[in-house]
């Protein structure tokens, strides 16, 4: 339990942070109504997600209701307002995906993370999404992890994706000891 | 006073400089070596095959340039790798990954010995020794007007496309003038290639004679069709082309603004879009005073947010004004008050590709090209279970058959052949009985189907019809703007129903629900979202009503893929001692161990997954999937610390 306490305030300290940079990049962007959408997409380009307030804030830069901000946000999928994971997974579910068995790899993906789609794990490590369609209907089924597309995924593949990334994990993490060491010891 | 140059003049010194050097890369000294590089090519792996062909030719010492180019729509082979050894014919090669490439380095490009026949797709230009691409039947049928030049040339190089004659039509339409081209347009014949097939010619002399300006431009890159493809590809791999065709629009209806709306989930086609207006800019063929003349375009990107109804036009525009993406009702129409209440005209990626080829070539030529009413191509992105899965241009008219089956070589391991599902969410699944209907927007809407945006799933036995209507149904709910009362509720009970349907529920009063309903929501909605969506419905209705009855009368799935009324089970018979394949695969540890050593399933533990069948091993093919799941038999065994335990109880 006290564990989580302290995650949570970890993520809302986070959060501060990025609200602060938010308020230092928003008066550089245009007041035309017409650049909504773009602020809206640099900031979740440059922050991985809309955290609730950022969207009152953007409200205010436009002179706008929240409200309208609120909207325009939850009407476009690209849009998500929990931050990502350090290693955010896209399933595509197209219709060549999905006659493929791109279901099948969401829910697999599902349990072996212990998330739904739209959440971040508790470490945040991963989060996962569905998307429309990549364009990669040729390939399918087909996962974005990351900026990489996996291509042809099976069942069994994504146990193989979530090691990979556990893999590289453990070597960058056994590099970085052994840098601490070499310092250490200088 | 001498008199300025004019545009032809312009733009001649620029082509000039570019052709020289095309003419070096076409007789090379060193080996040149091009990498689709489109997003489809980077999924299937493009950069280790780059990598592999760095590190083995700096290993080796050896000098070869690397050119990056786009999609060249043979996608069941990506990724593609083309090698221009001097002295030989450009040779294509299909899958070549990073040991590939170090192959083809090891014995092709160092000393040109042996060209690797074993991974060879074919050569690009007629010769004596290697098969030609062009002898293939994918090459014989298929007439590439759009695609031309992608997967030949460099995205990211306008020096290639000046050098296969691009902006020569804008240089030509900048001397003629816009009634000129609207003309042109008009005689050819030009159909909107976004789905509607609305005259191109006629949207651009409405907004030409509106009298309101500044005008607008838009190009339409949303594609929000799962399953299609072709606009992103047109992006990725001949941008060039798009924005011609987008400043010809201009100058036609006398726009000063151009804007290109790219669904954001494209971030390659946004890039290399943005990257080629800024090198189109630089060399004065977009921007102020265009080539010396009094048109200047102002150009810029507006990304899309993933919203399916924002290809719908009076949508995109809502969007671009910082709205909800909202459709409106029609009239007015866009090209009499659009984005901002000025004249617009939205025209998709492939309408405004086709452009600079009509201008090029007159309209005459474009006319003789597919039928007399829908004159032209129509790309296609064939995917699903088909063998040559990737994009297809074919002159319009064309029948599906000939398309599958001649064109994209039938359906894959043999399999029989189902439905082909086209249009996306807003067309429909035609059977086999369908096939000879030929390929234009109006035959297709006839057989109940849509020409969409293009794109088209193939699918053999192993597909269900009421699986495949739930699916876009429960696309087209989620994606319903919710304006429309029909639109938002309406599609909501049908996919309760159909959801039932996949899992044995319903009853005869549903089915006419789904009908009744159907024809409702068409009748009563205001954009072509609602309009169309039904339609995955009542085509499946129509061909395959036998498969819906199966699923609620008998509990049964045909074509065993919902997921609720199927099992596997292992076949004792088959499963061969000691082989553990299928175990190690399955996610949920359902499969075990008997006491003979072979393996049975835990129902209770299957997620239905199917990864077993293709574990295991084609020799045993032991994993039988059967529906209703009732079918199991009753084997009588346990895993073996289970029985272990009762034995010594």
């Amino acid at each position: 339990m006290s564990d989580n306490i302290e995650q949570d305030q970890e993520v809302d300290l986070e959060e501060q942070q990025v609200l602060d940079a938010i308020a230092v990049e928003l008066p550089g962007f245009s007041r035309d109504v017409h650049q909504l959408l773009p602020v809206l997409q640099k900031i979740q380009h440059t922050h991985g997600y809309l955290p609730r307030d950022s969207m009152v804030m953007v409200a205010a830069h436009f002179a706008v209701a929240a409200a309208k901000v609120f909207g325009i946000a939850t009407f476009y999928n690209q849009f998500r307002f929990n931050p990502p994971g350090r290693h955010p997974i896209k399933v595509c579910l197209g219709t060549a995906c999905h006659v493929k068995g791109g279901e099948i790899i969401l829910e697999n993906f599902t349990r072996r993370l212990g998330i739904e789609e739209g959440e971040t794990t508790q470490d945040r490590e991963y989060s996962l999404e569905r998307v429309a369609c990549v364009g990669c209907c040729a390939l399918a089924p087909v996962v974005v992890v990351g900026e990489k597309i996996e291509s042809y995924v099976t069942p069994s593949k994504v146990e193989g994706v979530i090691t990979e990334i556990e893999i590289q994990n453990e070597i960058a993490e056994r590099e970085k000891a052994k840098d601490e060491q070499q310092s250490d010891s200088e | 006073m001498s008199s300025n140059p004019t545009p032809n003049e312009i733009l001649s010194e620029l082509t000039q400089a570019a052709e020289k050097q095309w003419q070096a890369l076409q007789n090379p000294a060193v080996p040149v070596i091009y990498v689709g590089h489109a997003t489809c090519g980077r999924a299937a792996g493009s950069q280790e095959t780059i990598d592999g062909f760095k590190d083995a030719l700096e290993e080796k010492g050896l000098e070869a340039e690397i050119i990056t180019v786009g999609c060249l729509g043979h996608c069941y082979a990506e990724p593609l790798v083309t090698i221009h050894y001097p002295g030989f014919p450009p040779l294509m090669y299909q899958k070549v990954g990073a040991g590939e490439a170090r192959v083809l380095v090891n014995s092709f490009i160092q000393g040109g010995e042996d060209p690797c026949f074993e991974y060879l797709l074919g050569a690009l230009e007629p010769n004596d020794t290697f098969p030609t691409l062009m002898d293939y039947p994918r090459y014989l049928y298929e007439k590439r007007v759009i695609m031309d030049q992608c997967g030949l040339i460099d995205p990211h190089s306008l020096d290639h496309y000046l050098a296969v004659g691009g902006y020569q039509s804008l240089a030509k339409v900048l001397e003629k003038g816009d009634k000129w081209v609207v003309e042109e347009i008009k005689s050819a014949h030009l159909r909107g290639r976004g789905g509607a097939g609305f005259p191109a010619g006629i949207k651009w002399d409405i907004a030409r004679q509106a009298e309101k300006t500044p005008k607008v431009v838009i190009c339409n890159g949303d594609e929000g069709d799962p399953g299609a493809y072709m606009d992103r590809t047109l992006m990725e791999s001949n941008p060039h082309q798009v924005l011609e065709g987008l400043a010809i629009a201009a100058l036609a209806i006398g726009a000063s603004r151009a804007v290109l709306y790219i669904r954001a989930e494209y971030p390659l086609a946004v890039s290399t879009i943005e990257q080629a207006i800024a090198a189109a800019k630089e060399c004065n063929l977009l921007g102020d005073r265009i080539l010396g003349t009094d048109f200047s375009l102002e150009v810029s990107v507006f990304q899309g947010s993933g919203a399916f109804v924002c290809g719908e036009e009076t949508a995109l525009i809502q969007s671009i004004q910082g709205n909800r993406g909202m459709p409106r009702y029609r009239p007015p129409y866009p090209a009499v008050e659009g984005l901002d209440g000025l004249p617009t005209v939205i025209n998709n990626v492939k309408t405004l590709s086709t452009v600079p080829a009509i201008v090029r070539k007159g309209s005459h030529w474009f006319r003789n090209i597919g039928t007399e009413k829908t004159p032209g191509t129509a790309i296609f992105s064939v995917v699903g279970d088909v063998e040559y899965a990737g994009l297809v241009e074919v002159p319009m008219g064309v029948s599906l058959e000939h398309l599958i089956f001649e064109v994209c070589g039938g359906i894959k391991d043999g399999k029989p052949f189902k439905a082909v599902q086209i249009g996306g969410p807003s067309g429909g699944c035609l059977p086999e009985s369908e096939l000879s209907t030929p390929i234009d927007f109006d035959s297709l809407r006839q057989a109940g189907a849509m020409m969409g945006s293009g794109g088209m799933v193939v699918m053999n036995d192993e597909t269900c019809m009421v699986e495949v209507a739930r699916y876009f149904i429960d696309f087209t709910q989620h994606e319903s703007c919710g304006k429309c009362t029909f639109c938002r509720v309406g599609t909501r009970h049908l996919l309760e129903i159909l959801k039932g349907l996949t899992k044995g529920e319903g009853s005869d009063d549903d089915i006419a629900e789904l009908q009744t309903l159907g024809e409702e929501i068409i009748k009563g909605s205001l954009c072509s979202l609602g309009k169309t969506a039904p339609n995955p419905v009542l085509t499946t209705l129509r061909f395959f009503k036998d498969e819906y009855l199966a699923h609620y009368r008998e509990h049964r799935c045909p074509a065993l893929m919902c997921r609720d009324l199927i099992a596997y089970y292992i076949d004792l018979e088959t499963c061969a001692r000691g082989c553990d394949a299928c175990v190690a695969c399955c996610p949920t540890e359902a499969i075990f161990t008997t006491s003979n050593r072979k393996k049975a399933i835990d129902q209770e533990k299957c997620v239905k997954c199917g990864e077993c069948v293709y574990a295991c091993p084609p020799e045993y093919d032991a994993v039988r999937k059967v529906s209703p799941p009732e079918m199991v038999p009753d084997q009588g065994i346990k895993p073996l610390d289970k029985e272990e335990e009762e034995n010594n109880e």
